[in-house]
């Protein structure tokens, strides 16, 4: 028989317990969310953001500044979501010391060699692009980026007739950058489009954002955006842009082939073997605790643009 | 967790922080429940035994919390069944928190009398699978570095070995 002073005994033992274990844990286990930059941004610039929120061709809004670069996956500077930010210093230090950064186009081209960002910035007419990037863990934001159209670079460097695919190499700095002392992923990064996709007019090599120099958490200072494919295709920080004849060993598509494809193009009725794809969360800083779901568009909403790239081609193979 | 989520400590994506806070501490609990009876062992400490029921009791209330926090970053109950069915890895954290629910509801000393000292030693024994199917769901479901999913195993694997290898040597 339970009596009442048994019952309150036990009541008082079990929040007790709950308060200093549940509190306890939770402190030492609790991951730091990062405050997103705002230092360096010119006050009109932080002013704009807040006032005139931009948007994208379909009205939705633009992912704030502070959000965009509190929250990214950018492996060799850590697991965490947060970790790029936190770790942002150790790769613009880098990036100081091994000034100019170079880009080496190597493989199925006319022009091969080694070119300083600078130079190659001078090759085409630096635009703005709002684009939606749709992460392959199922959230997405919506981001306006400088830079240049890949297609005019590689044209730039003329490619031959034998060259199919287009292989990036991202930076390689294991001294510098902690993500690289693990070999939890084959570094150096490497993605890789077809040839087709490559030049295609949407795909940008991204300098800025934001109307700012691209933050280091955000792959500076040169980065791929694809932005109808998910995430991981668009390289940070590259090194080395290599055409090739054959399709290039990407390295997710190395690390778990089941579920990350070379193609990777966002496809709401392919599901990723632990998550569905057809719908995300989008991160616009509008939904405080319960940002926004919504429904995954096919090509991330650039179907009209991009599908043509892949008539006749089975997308749940080419995952 | 609350004031963090209060303060907007919890970063860009909250929930994900907060499915991501819940799951851990379930997952730990359950490994410190299991600690309890070594220690004791070890060291003749008998609070750590005192506390064992709460203990576990919280780690089902967190695992509970997981579940919900899951439930509302995708919107509802609709998916569940599929998910369930579909993906092993959630079918393996499904059948974790199933496995805690008959212990939560037979943590009060009436139960012990109820069912009989050997039949409810028997039952809760469920435990281990719940810890280890835990400690699955969370290799599972980490992307990229599975050295924290495979520290929790490993502290899981010890406990679970040492209570094999001390029901051999007993018998």
């Amino acid at each position: 028989m339970t009596t009442r002073r048994d019952f309150l005994k036990y009541g008082a033992q079990l929040i007790g317990t709950a308060a200093a274990f549940g509190s306890g844990l939770t402190l030492l286990t609790r991951r730091q969310a990062p405050a997103g930059e705002e230092a360096g941004r010119s006050p009109e610039r932080v002013a704009a953001d807040q006032v005139a929120r931009q948007t994208d061709e379909l009205g939705d809004l633009v992912t704030p500044f502070a959000l965009a670069t509190s929250y990214n996956n950018f492996y060799e500077l850590g697991w965490g979501k947060g970790d790029p930010a936190q770790n942002a210093a150790l790769l613009r230090d880098y990036m100081a010391q091994s000034e100019p950064w170079t880009i080496t186009f190597s493989g199925e081209v006319e022009r091969p060699g080694t070119y300083d960002l600078a130079d190659l910035l001078g090759w085409s007419d630096v635009q703005e692009r709002i684009y939606r990037l749709r992460c392959v863990e199922a959230w997405s934001m919506v981001l306006p980026w400088q830079g240049l159209a890949l297609g005019d670079v590689l044209r730039r460097v003329g490619y031959t007739s034998q060259a199919k695919y287009v292989q990036f190499t991202s930076v390689m700095a294991p001294d510098a950058l902690p993500g690289q002392r693990s070999r939890t992923l084959d570094w150096p990064y490497v993605e890789g489009l077809r040839l087709d996709e490559a030049l295609h007019p949407l795909t940008l090599l991204a300098t800025g954002l934001h109307g700012e120099t691209l933050p280091a958490q955000n792959g500076a200072p040169l980065r791929l955006v694809v932005p109808w494919k998910y995430g991981f295709k668009s390289a940070k920080s590259i090194t080395q842009i290599t055409l090739t004849r054959e399709q290039p060993a990407t390295t997710w598509s190395v690390a778990a082939p089941q579920e990350y494809g070379f193609y990777a193009n966002v496809n709401p009725q392919v599901s990723h073997p632990r998550w569905s794809q057809a719908t995300e969360r989008r991160l616009d800083g509008t939904g405080g605790l319960l940002a926004e779901r919504r429904e995954t568009l096919m090509f991330n909403g650039y179907a009209d643009e991009v599908a043509g790239l892949y008539s006749g081609q089975g997308l749940r193979r080419d995952y | 967790m609350a004031l963090d989520a209060g303060r907007g400590g919890l970063g860009a994506n909250p929930l994900e922080s907060l499915l991501l806070q819940t799951g851990l501490l379930a997952l730990l609990l359950l490994i410190l429940t299991l600690l309890c009876t070594p220690l004791r062992r070890w060291t003749g400490w008998t609070w750590p035994a005192r506390i064992r029921r709460e203990l576990g009791l919280l780690a089902f209330g967190y695992a509970l919390a997981h579940l919900l926090v899951y439930l509302l970053d995708q919107g509802g109950l609709a998916g569940l069944p599929a998910d369930i069915a579909e993906r092993p890895f959630i079918t393996v954290g499904a059948l974790a928190l199933a496995l805690l629910v008959p212990l939560a509801l037979t943590s009060t000393p009436a139960s012990v009398r109820r069912l009989g000292f050997d039949r409810w030693t028997r039952l809760h024994q469920l435990v281990y699978p719940a810890a280890a199917l835990g400690a699955l769901h969370f290799y599972w479901g980490v992307k990229g570095d599975k050295a924290e999913p495979l520290l929790y195993g490993l502290a899981l694997g010890m406990l679970l070995g040492w209570r094999w290898w001390r029901g051999r040597a007993e018998r």
